[in-house]
């Protein structure tokens, strides 16, 4: 499935490329959905201006676009959730008002959430039935557990109908998502970044249910913002940028990744990553045996021992929710280590305060960067000197100086590239790009010779990924060890010299990184890691397998 | 001491509990935490009583009671559901609101006399069951028998029926019920009335079953505090608040009777000649209360014990599940 986005592209016209494959044509299947001038605003945002777009019957149509281009919103209103401000949607060729997702569901239009919309303590089953009108009563339910079995495989989406969703991998919750659209005879679905929650295998899966169900007749709308996908999966593409249609209904075969990025960012993007070979120093950061518990009081890392050395950028590869987070969180003194240790430059930081750790040469840029990595009612000059108040010339004597801190924000502010009216601005009205950099600044500022990144690019438009992509490579050039921790394997092929790959709070092995292009081999062999698969046994069994 | 006499005496205590427990089950697994259950029993206990007196007929002071302590409840649901504000904040003052509105409508009534009650008969064949028979089905109030009904009921209700699941839904996890077209705004409302119909009833049992009479605030004595405690206790499980119901209820019965002898087991009685320790004694089903209470405040404590995942979160469309 990849050749992967990291590519430098040689520009290209693109603009005008686009617009020219939209004229109806006689041979083509009839419109499953129909959205025609469709608007909505929420308070000072224009989330959809004027969108046409049109989903033919029995194809896969990709939208794409940037976080906030207006891709959900326009999704929630064909599934029903919010209501137009003005616009018409034909189903079938029929003009049809919206007021609940019911009547969404009812004209066979059926949603996929990113954030699945499953009820944990509930067996699959009884996640189907909600909100149906039958059974009447009384939930006799083996008969429908029969039913869904049925259904399940009719489309290849094996899962046991009596177990609870709780005990289920993201790939099998997914796969009760489809059927529950499936159950209610929905023939237009639509999927909202379904990839993103997705290990590799999991992902080819998917990819080969929505082709089976394409092959019985039912349309599929595939929301992402991931380029390569596109081309893998999709039959043609629109792509949305600020609430605009940028490309309407382009065949994805006749149109290049860098195309579609500049489609969606609206200017020329580098792609490519371009990391420099060096030759790694002495231990910086060794974690040695840890254990720990997450919020819930259950034990997420079991063991957990890796190391990172001057001047190279370690990875860590997992699914979500795997222990990454709270790996970061131990290193950076912020959540008790039950058992082992974290050294940094040879001094115990865990279970420590955390100014011990800045005080020794620890950066930590956290997942949660509005709460946790900021204080969004403070201004950026507040923000920035979080870490080094203490020192002059901010600090004078008991007092804060100031001047000396507006203008240590101002500098910042320029060498980042930090985009806000003044220094003055509460950072809760930057946006996702620019507060990174806010966040970036502060820590890099501080010259220390470790950094633990938390999917530092999540969230972020292929802009701004860019810029802390590049970031994060001057850190290691300056001799810095980095652990960067992210869900986006490309991105960790990309940047990384060593990847570690974790798997409920266990290390599943560990791989070196030679070159940016990601090979198949590496990519399943990692797949497999982070569902389970210990490095060793990928090893015996031969070449790696698709699970 | 007859332990019989005092273990039937603990039953119809114990309903009350039960009632109120119920009503605050059903309430919190819509997601709805009303803290409002103390202030709503003794709305339903003055209205039963007063209501009884004025028509004479405890049956329609007990359908009104039910209907006022229902209809109290929506101010918490229109507060926390629709206005969205802290569900524990709204759940204290509705306790404050139902225990003044209870006091002023119920001055003077304490000196009313007596009324008419529920009531009490044994039923055939299971009462001579030795011992069971004795403590559960001999000259029991009607509404005991009925508090057995709903048990079972209440427990299918939520686990078998169709209702029941869009009600666990709503509380587990309303964004999911939001998707598939069920009206969570309009199911919270409901069951948080109907947990007030349940108070309502519980305060009802006090006034016109279990400890006939209206004593002001001292009617309900807290019970509905207790009963908040139970819910946790009894990890959201109608079952469970069964159990903790009458064995709460033996136990209040226990340290009142207990104060009475002279001597016990053949010595003299501590309890009668020292009264400290017999307000050590009524002090502690509200030491257990607090006690759960702490523990079951606690995040990860109450997701352990199966606290419905949405309880007290009000639901907006529009923000992401967790």
């Amino acid at each position: 499935m990849c050749t992967c986005f990291l590519v430098y592209l040689a520009t290209s016209p693109l603009e005008h490329a686009v617009t020219a494959n939209t004229t109806t044509d006689l041979q083509q299947p009839p419109l499953a959905v129909e959205m025609r001038g469709i608007v909505k605003r929420f308070p000072g945002v224009l989330a959809n201006d004027h969108v046409n777009f049109e989903l033919r019957a029995g194809e896969i149509h990709a939208l794409l676009g940037e976080n906030g281009a207006g891709k959900s919103t326009l999704m929630n209103i064909l599934a029903g959730l919010y209501k137009q401000d003005a616009g018409t949607i034909k189903v079938k060729g029929k003009t049809l008002e919206f007021s609940s997702p019911r009547d969404a569901i009812k004209a066979g239009i059926g949603m996929v959430h990113q954030h699945f919309m499953l009820v944990p303590s509930q067996t699959v089953t009884e996640n189907i039935l909600l909100g149906l009108d039958e059974p009447r009563f009384l939930m006799r339910l083996q008969e429908y557990d029969k039913k869904i079995a049925d259904l399940g495989d009719k489309y290849g989406l094996k899962v046991d109908p009596r177990t609870k969703i709780w005990q289920l991998s993201v790939g099998e919750q997914q796969r009760v998502e489809l059927l529950k659209m499936l159950y209610r005879g929905a023939d237009v679905l639509v999927m909202d970044e379904p990839t993103a929650v997705l290990a590799p295998q999991e992902i080819e899966g998917l990819f080969e249910t929505l082709h089976s169900m394409v092959a019985q007749g039912k349309s599929v709308i595939f929301i992402s913002h991931k380029l390569n996908e596109v081309a893998s999966i999709a039959d043609r593409v629109s792509v949305l940028r600020r609430g605009k249609v940028t490309a309407s209904g382009v065949p994805a075969k006749g149109v290049s990744r860098q195309e579609l990025a500049s489609m969606m960012v609206g200017r020329e993007v580098a792609l490519a990553v371009d990391k420099k070979p060096k030759t790694p120093g002495e231990i910086i950061l060794d974690v040695k045996d840890v254990h720990a518990e997450n919020d819930k009081g259950l034990p997420c890392l079991r063991g957990l021992s890796l190391h990172v050395r001057a001047g190279e950028i370690v990875g860590i590869a997992g699914v979500a929710g795997n222990g990454q987070v709270e790996l970061s969180q131990v290193i950076a003194g912020l959540r008790p280590c039950k058992k082992g240790q974290a050294l940094l430059n040879g001094k115990k930081v865990s279970n420590r305060d955390t100014r011990y750790g800045i005080e020794h040469g620890m950066s930590y840029v956290p997942e949660d960067r509005t709460h946790v990595g900021s204080s969004p009612n403070l201004s950026v000059t507040d923000n920035v000197i979080m870490k080094n108040y203490r020192k002059p010339p901010i600090s004078k004597g008991s007092m804060l100086d100031m001047s000396a801190a507006t203008k240590f924000a101002q500098e910042l502010k320029e060498a980042y590239d930090i985009i806000v009216p003044t220094v003055n601005t509460p950072v809760r009205l930057l946006s996702g790009g620019n507060l990174q950099r806010v966040i970036l600044a502060r820590e890099i500022s501080g010259h220390p010779n470790f950094m633990v990144a938390v999917q530092p690019t999540r969230g972020l438009d292929v802009g701004a990924i860019e810029g802390v992509h590049r970031l994060l490579l001057t850190q290691r050039e300056a001799d810095a060890a980095v652990l960067l921790i992210s869900e986006e394997l490309e991105e960790l092929i990309a940047l990384s010299d060593r990847i570690y790959v974790i798997y409920e709070g266990r290390m599943m092995g560990e791989i070196k990184v030679e070159g940016a292009e990601p090979d198949k081999t590496l990519m399943d062999a990692i797949g497999l890691m982070m569902t389970g698969t210990p490095l060793e046994q990928i090893h015996m069994e031969g070449a790696p397998t698709h699970g | 001491m007859d332990f019989v006499v005092i273990l039937q005496a603990g039953v119809a205590s114990g309903t009350v509990l039960l009632f109120a427990t119920l009503g605050e089950i059903l309430a919190e697994r819509s997601g709805v935490l009303n803290l409002g259950v103390e202030g709503m029993m003794l709305i339903g206990a003055m209205t039963a009583f007063s209501v009884t007196i004025a028509t004479g007929n405890p049956w329609i002071g007990l359908l009104t009671a039910m209907l006022f302590a229902g209809l109290i409840s929506q101010i918490h649901a229109f507060i926390t559901v629709t206005l969205q504000a802290d569900q524990v904040v709204s759940g204290l003052s509705l306790t404050l609101v139902g225990a003044g509105i209870s006091l002023v409508l119920g001055e003077g009534l304490s000196k009313a006399g007596t009324v008419s009650l529920m009531p009490n008969f044994s039923i055939p064949l299971l009462v001579q069951i030795p011992v069971l028979g004795d403590i559960f089905f001999k000259e029991q109030s009607v509404l005991v028998y009925v508090g057995y009904l709903m048990i079972p009921l209440a427990w299918y209700y939520i686990n078998h029926t169709r209702p029941g699941l869009h009600l666990r839904a709503v509380g587990e996890y309303p964004s999911a019920a939001d998707a598939l077209g069920i009206n969570v705004y309009r199911l919270r409302y409901f069951y948080v009335f109907i947990g007030g119909i349940f108070a309502g009833l519980a305060g009802a049992t006090i006034s016109l079953a279990v400890s006939p009479g209206w004593f002001s605030e001292l009617t309900t004595g807290g019970q509905g505090w207790i009963a908040i405690g139970l819910v946790i206790f009894a990890q959201w499980d109608p079952f469970r608040a069964a159990l903790g119901s009458y064995a709460f209820g033996a136990l209040r019965r226990l340290i009142l009777d207990i104060q009475a002898p002279l001597t016990l087991f053949g010595v003299d009685n501590p309890f009668y000649y020292n009264p400290y320790l017999s307000f050590f004694l009524q002090m502690l089903p509200y030491a257990f209360t607090v006690i759960v209470l702490v523990i079951g405040s606690r995040e990860a404590i109450r997701k352990r014990l199966g606290a419905p995942a949405a309880l007290g979160e009000p639901y907006i469309r529009g923000e992401r599940g967790k």
